[in-house]
């Protein structure tokens, strides 16, 4: 199955930021948009969007494998990702990630049998100030993750995926 | 509109922002892009902007303090192809100054950066923003727009002869890539991987071609020293040291926050403005200058300054202005295997001391902060982390040896008690 | 080669471990290093790939650093003082190959590397002897790369990117990537992809540990256990310089010996796995004798008097001319000069080697080659390859072009299949066979406008319109003075308009300035033609070429080392003219096609009457003269398997029997007298052609025309029989290719197959056979491709007509 029309869309806008014949620039960008049309990035979406950059499949692969935010495995329909680091973790993140663990009945790296929650540790998020920090999705972040905190975000995420459920 | 924001009455950079006035319109209502639009519109040549960047004492605010207007003179005058880039890909735990800068105010960004281009005679630039603030990425992507639209970016800038393109790219969780070459090479959409030097970024650096990398706070001081003078800036700080600094202070505070202090203002007054130590407890180690810098004991750093030279004499670095602080019921063993295992994951695997050694020492701490620490284990961590020190190819293994020596230095008792007791000293675990 | 004065002003003064040395503005440390023959530890850094300098093993202390830096990577400053043993070097080394250890498994006695690994050797030499080191060892599981390179030891590899470098750069094929970070990092193919390229073997050499190693050597023998001999290689004309390994007297292993001026420090992987075919079950032992249509083995005494006096018999009663020799161009020098020689003492003049050649009427005396040093094309500006299937003709070759790309030379392809060279084409123009004259025309006509060149064309080419493409292909070659090649390929030379292309490549060069050359189709090509293994020019009657000695029918042919219809371009005519023949006697290490496992598909194969079993190149002295002109001679390596002698040796036992005996009686003799001297070469060797350009032939209107390269590893009988090499994806069995609108007129379905029919003469003798199908949109309108040389597709005259026909 080729990539969706939206996502070459937004590929061909991130390739037209660098020069001509740079191309493989865009890859980052384009593995990004992927990941958000599927979820995860199989072996069959690294070598199309190989095809697509004109790129050797396995550099692609290593460029996936190599930043951490992309998912070489499916995983869950949000992905949180808790920074444990020193200053989130001195301001409350190991509460928070013990929290989380209970909540969803996972443990790191593992996705909710639901499939809706997958949890991850991640490294420092650059707003300890708002310690602890999550990031849902890679997009969203949610600061001053406390216990009630983490009720609320997960009845919400819970309530948009059953709407996107109904919607497909 | 919301308050103003706290930053400390000193505050230059981040004064009068709210977090809604980031917009084009509010920063030209604060003055925003008159330093460009002076620039072009009396022909200011680049050497001049480049003697005031060199009188203002402006040191890189990305952790290394280099001068930036050594920096900028180092790129060739006559190369047809090189570039501005912007590092905004803040990762070093503790740090988190370009975020607010960049979310509150990132037109002044913008701004620094077409006027680096200026002097540099760059005509593109990246902005290489963190993987893991997607939110602020989408505000510089539209900002971008704004300047665009109003024509301060694009060909022939204002009507002059000068153009610059600028763009943002996303990164994707890779500590590493906050390493100036690293980031060259994902922006080439490669692994982050840093290069060996030289050649350096000035001669060879995006696609090959010169290139200065500098820090966004770096970007965000220029158009502030072109409209009142290097001379102005340098008064703010200390010689050597001009203008103010963010200070990202975070951990056991009170109010954990961004404060923007003249360089040279004593830690002790940092701490106050953050409400001192939670709880009215005791301060018990500062990490100054990001999680790479060593670790202060509290006493020392109630005594330190925060400029380059002061906190290097306390024998640390002021780094990016990330200060980190624990308290007294902080187990010094826990936190440093946080942050080995920390330096362990994001070595970008490259180089041997740094792949190698990274995952020994976080297998040393992990062990004996779980109760499995052996005689000798001490020894080989400062042995280990000396082996890894100026071996590498980027500074990443200096960042991941320092903190392990600084720890078994001022708190070896801890690390000793662990290993004999298999068990913590201190009562409250992190 | 001779002394050359070199001009070392403004080159630099320094030192190392206090021996002063000069060297070159842009040298390295370990550049100079090696100038005073210093030994500094190294895994990453290869003096053939780029700089990583990430193993930080070469790491040396230098005056006035702090901090130690990695020679590799460090350029020599004017006064610069370097220590590579001193405390801080040591102590800097001793770390770095402690941390390579730690993770790396201390089993070297079970290791395949052990006793020639890199680890190992530096490890003494550098390491500390033991290490603090006590936590758990990394595992990384094993990767299937293919049949050629073996990848099951990967806890071995110390991620020195030796060879990711490699496919990326030399190969122009990335094919291995280091994936993750830290140390979870791994080399790995893409996910279920293997090692496809046709230089894959290298890597096992560059692999400093045993991570990567040798499949079909893998725990066959000690590094210490090798007797190691010197050789060339006999399947392409770069004549690739060989040290072949013996264990008890049998090849094992076959590596590169460094020759700069020739393969570098590369093999191609035919170079290096066809041995193989050496020790397989192919190989003939004893003489074969046909008894009942049957080949039963025989002994010398009573095959060899019967061979001679069955030729002896036909030329009594037809004559000399009733008889025809096909020589192999992998046939070594002496063997052809004897046989040659032999068969015009008996009259006979039908000699040739050009095998898949059908174009004879360039009839000039000079002798096609290269038109320059091998090395030289590494340093060319531009290149024009007219009708070249580079990289599977000429694989190393290959690599050298595409260092030159990858320093900004102009490569350009005329052909009538895109270039799947791996290297960046700046101009590219793919036309139908029938066409190539045409549009090789249309870059004479826009080299002549471009340079306004005085000598007018013929008034044919009046009709030829350059276009935009021709013109800017012609600029490059112009922009590049005496750096500008024009390169004719395989299919060029086996065009049926061969001489035509020849002499307009021949009036572009002229014209463009640039060097004409030719790429030899074998390993021999070059030394076969300067030996007259071919009809001699000027003898009253001048004897029948590779071509006419099929199309009119002989009745007896000697065979030396070729293998019909494998090795000629008229399959079926090959194939009607061996059956009709009285007698075959065929030369060769190998029992014939029939009964070789690989090729045993093809239908109706003709059996020789005798076949004497002759030493391949391993087991006979021999020379081969390579595309540059390079005289090379080698001694065998091995003892003759079983009764095989030396071809020379057959061939003059022959001529004995046939009372025309030869005053050489050792390898010596014969070599002196059939081996030309390196200045009689130089003075024969020319591409300059002697057709008179004059009109254009018009396009031969057929309603298909096919497009068929020799597949990589069907290209002489030793390749055919090396297992490991047939198991490669390159070896894979030949398919119809065609573009879609093709596909459609002939009515086929996506995974059908298509029965390929080709009638021999009023109909009869019909050859067939059904290929699976796809689809190539690069192939030009009404034109496929099907390989020829594989046993599905030999039967077929390669230039003949045939028919397509869709099958479920």
């Amino acid at each position: 199955m080729p990539l969706s029309v939206s996502t070459c869309q937004k590929i061909d806008k991130a390739i037209a930021k660098y020069p001509a014949g740079r191309k493989q620039s865009a890859v980052m960008a384009a593995l990004t948009m992927a990941q958000e049309e599927r979820g995860w990035l199989s072996p069959e979406t690294l070598r199309e969007v190989a095809e697509y950059l004109e790129m050797p499949p396995v550099a692609v692969y290593e460029v996936a494998s190599f930043y951490s935010m992309y998912h070489l495995k499916p995983v869950g329909r949000y992905v949180l990702t808790l920074c444990t680091n020193l200053p989130c973790a001195l301001q409350g993140a190991d509460a928070a990630g013990r929290y989380l663990k209970e909540t969803l009945k996972i443990g790191w790296g593992e996705t909710t049998q639901d499939g809706v929650f997958t949890l991850l540790q991640g490294e420092c998020m650059g707003a300890c100030q708002e310690a602890p920090v999550l990031l849902a999705n890679h997009q969203r972040m949610c600061c001053k993750m406390t216990p009630p905190q983490i009720d609320a975000l997960l009845v919400q995420l819970r309530t948009e995926a059953a709407q996107k459920e109904r919607h497909e | 509109m919301s308050a103003y924001l706290d930053f400390g009455p000193d505050a230059v950079l981040l004064a009068g922002l709210t977090g809604d006035n980031w917009r084009l319109k509010d920063y030209v209502a604060r003055g925003g892009y008159s330093a460009l639009k002076k620039i072009l519109n009396e022909r200011i040549l680049p050497e001049q902007v480049l003697g005031e960047i060199k009188l203002s004492s402006l040191r890189g605010r990305g952790g290394a303090g280099f001068p930036t207007g050594l920096k900028w003179s180092f790129m060739p005058r006559n190369a047809p192809e090189k570039y501005v880039i912007c590092n905004a890909d803040e990762g070093e735990p503790g740090t988190f100054k370009d975020r607010d800068l960049l979310r509150f105010n990132p037109h002044a960004v913008i701004e620094g950066m077409i006027i680096a281009a200026y002097v540099m005679g760059c005509a593109r630039g990246y902005n290489y923003i963190h993987g893991e603030i997607w939110e602020v990425y989408e505000r510089c992507e539209e900002a971008v727009d704004e300047a665009r639209a109003a024509g301060f970016l694009g060909s022939r800038i204002l009507g002059s002869d000068f153009s610059f393109e600028l763009f943002n790219h996303h990164g994707f969780g890779a500590y590493i890539c906050g390493e100036e070459t690293a980031l060259l090479e994902s922006i080439e959409g490669k692994k982050g991987q840093s290069r060996y030097k030289p050649p350096f970024p000035a001669n060879v650096g995006l696609y090959g071609k010169p290139t200065t990398v500098n820090n966004v706070e770096t970007f965000a001081c220029v158009p502030l020293i072109v409209n009142n003078g290097g001379q102005w800036f340098l008064d703010l700080g200390r010689p050597n040291a001009g203008g103010t600094k963010i200070f990202s202070i975070s951990g056991d505070v009170e109010r954990p926050g961004n404060y923007e202090l003249r360089l040279g203002t004593p830690f002790a007054k940092l701490l106050e403005m953050a409400g001192g130590v939670r709880g009215g407890r005791k301060l018990k180690a500062v990490i100054p200058g990001g999680s790479s810098s060593p670790v202060v004991p509290g006493a020392i750093m109630m005594e330190t300054d925060l400029d380059y030279d002061s906190v290097a004499k306390a024998g640390s670095m002021l780094g990016s202005g990330a200060v980190i602080v624990m308290d007294e019921t902080r187990c010094m063993v826990r936190c440093l295997e946080r942050l080995s295992e920390f330096y362990h994951d994001e070595s970008c695997g490259q180089c041997t001391p740094c792949r190698e050694g990274t995952g020994w020492l976080s297998r040393i701490m992990h062990r004996i902060e779980h109760g499995e620490g052996r005689p000798g284990d001490i020894e080989a961590l400062d042995r280990v982390a000396g082996d890894i020190m100026g071996r590498t190819i980027c500074a990443m293994g200096d960042a991941a040896a320092m903190p392990v020596r600084s720890f078994v230095k001022h708190f070896r008792s801890e690390f000793e008690y662990h290993i004999e007791h298999r068990r913590c000293q201190v009562a409250d675990h992190v | 080669m001779s002394e050359t004065v070199i001009d070392k002003s403004g080159w630099l003064n320094l030192e190392i471990n206090g021996k002063p040395v000069q060297m070159p503005p842009g040298s390295t440390v370990m550049d100079a290093a090696q100038t005073l023959k210093v030994f500094i530890p190294h895994f990453c850094y290869h003096k053939k790939l780029s700089l990583a300098a990430s193993c930080r093993m070469c790491l040396v202390q230098v005056e006035k650093i702090p901090k130690p830096v990695p020679a590799c990577a460090t350029p020599v400053s004017e006064g610069m003082k370097v220590w590579t043993r001193s405390e801080v070097a040591l102590a800097a080394q001793q770390s770095v190959m402690e941390f390579l250890l730690i993770n790396h498994p201390l089993d070297c006695p079970v290791c395949d590397q052990g006793g020639e690994c890199q680890l190992q050797d530096v490890a003494v030499g550098y390491g500390k002897g033991c290490s603090q080191y006590q936590e758990i060892k990394r595992v990384v599981p094993g990767k299937d790369l293919g049949p050629l390179v073996s990848a099951a030891e990967m806890s071995r590899c110390i991620q020195c990117t030796r060879c990711v470098r490699f496919g990326d750069e030399i190969a122009g094929q990335m094919e291995l990537g280091l994936i993750r970070r830290g140390d979870r990092v791994e080399i790995v193919p893409f996910v279920g992809e293997t090692v496809e390229s046709e230089l894959s073997g290298n890597m096992i050499d560059l692999c400093p540990v045993g991570a990567l190693t040798s499949k079909p050597f893998r725990y066959q023998a000690r590094s210490w256990e090798l007797s190691r001999r010197r050789s060339v290689s006999p399947h392409d004309a770069l004549g690739a310089n060989l040290i072949v390994q013996l264990k008890r007297n049998q090849v094992v292993r076959v590596q590169p010996f460094e020759n700069e001026a020739i393969n570098e420090c590369w093999l191609s992987d035919r170079d290096r796995f066809s041995y193989e075919a050496l020790n397989s079950e192919a190989r003939l032992t004893r003489p074969l004798v046909k008894k009942d249509g049957v080949l039963i083995e025989a002994d010398w005494q009573e095959a060899l008097p019967l061979a001679a006096a069955r030729l002896q018999n036909i030329i009594e009663r037809d004559g000399g001319e009733a008889l025809g020799v096909l020589i192999s161009p992998h046939a070594t020098l002496e063997e052809a000069a004897l046989m040659s020689r032999l068969a015009r003492a008996l009259g006979c003049d039908n000699i040739d080697h050009r095998l898949r050649q059908q174009d004879f009427s360039q009839d000039s005396k000079n002798v096609s080659w290269l038109g320059m040093p091998i090395a030289d094309v590494s340093q060319l500006k531009a290149a024009l390859f007219v009708g070249s299937f580079l990289r599977h003709d000429q694989p190393l070759l290959t690599a050298r072009v595409r260092q030159a790309a990858r320093h900004g030379a102009a490569i350009s392809s005329l052909h009538s299949v895109r270039a799947d060279w791996h290297l960046p084409l700046l101009y590219e123009n793919v036309v139908p066979p029938s066409q190539l004259v045409t549009a090789l025309a249309a870059l004479v006509v826009a080299a002549h406008r471009e340079t306004k060149a005085t000598q007018a064309l013929p008034a044919a080419f009046n009709e030829v319109t350059p276009t935009e493409k021709d013109t800017a292909i012609v600029r490059t070659l112009l922009a590049a003075p005496e750096r500008a090649a024009i390169f004719l390929g395989s299919f060029a030379q086996q065009h049926e308009h061969a001489a035509l292309l020849h002499a307009l490549a021949q009036r572009l060069a002229d014209d463009t300035g640039a060097i004409l050359g030719v790429l030899p189709e074998a390993a021999n090509s070059v030394g076969l033609a300067l030996t007259g293994a071919q009809p001699q020019k000027g003898a009253q009657k001048g004897g029948l070429n590779a071509r006419t000695m099929l199309e009119q029918p002989r009745k007896a042919y000697v065979l030396l080392h070729t293998e019909a219809p494998f090795d000629v371009a008229q399959g079926s005519a090959a194939l009607t003219a061996l059956r009709q023949a009285d007698f075959v006697l065929s030369l060769s290490p190998f029992r014939p096609a029939e009964e070789g496992a690989s090729l045993n598909a093809l239908p109706d194969i003709v059996l020789p009457d005798i076949v004497l079993p002759i030493a391949p190149f391993t087991e006979t002295s021999g020379t081969f003269i390579n595309m540059e002109g390079r005289v090379q001679s080698f001694h065998g390596v091995a003892p003759p398997l079983g009764e095989t002698r030396p071809g020379w040796q057959v061939i003059a036992a022959l001529a004995g029997l046939l009372d025309q005996p030869f005053a050489e009686t050792t390898p010596e003799a014969v070599r002196a007298s059939c081996v030309p001297s390196a200045d009689s070469v130089k003075a024969r060797l020319s591409n300059r052609a002697d057709t008179v350009l004059q009109a254009l032939p018009k396009a031969a209107q057929k309603t298909v025309e096919r497009v068929a390269a020799v597949p990589i590893y069907q290209a002489d009988p030793l390749v055919r029989r090396a297992p490991s090499l047939q198991r490669t994806a390159l070896a894979a069995l030949p398919k119809v290719a065609m573009n879609a609108a093709l596909a459609a007129r002939l009515n086929l379905i996506k995974g059908g197959a298509v029965r390929i029919r080709q009638g021999n003469h009023a109909g009869e003798n019909e050859v067939t056979a059904v290929l699976s199908w796809i689809c190539d949109e690069t192939l030009p309108a009404n034109t496929v491709r099907f390989d020829m040389a594989h046993p599905l597709t030999a039967g077929f005259d390669v230039y003949g007509e045939f028919h397509l026909e869709a099958t479920p």
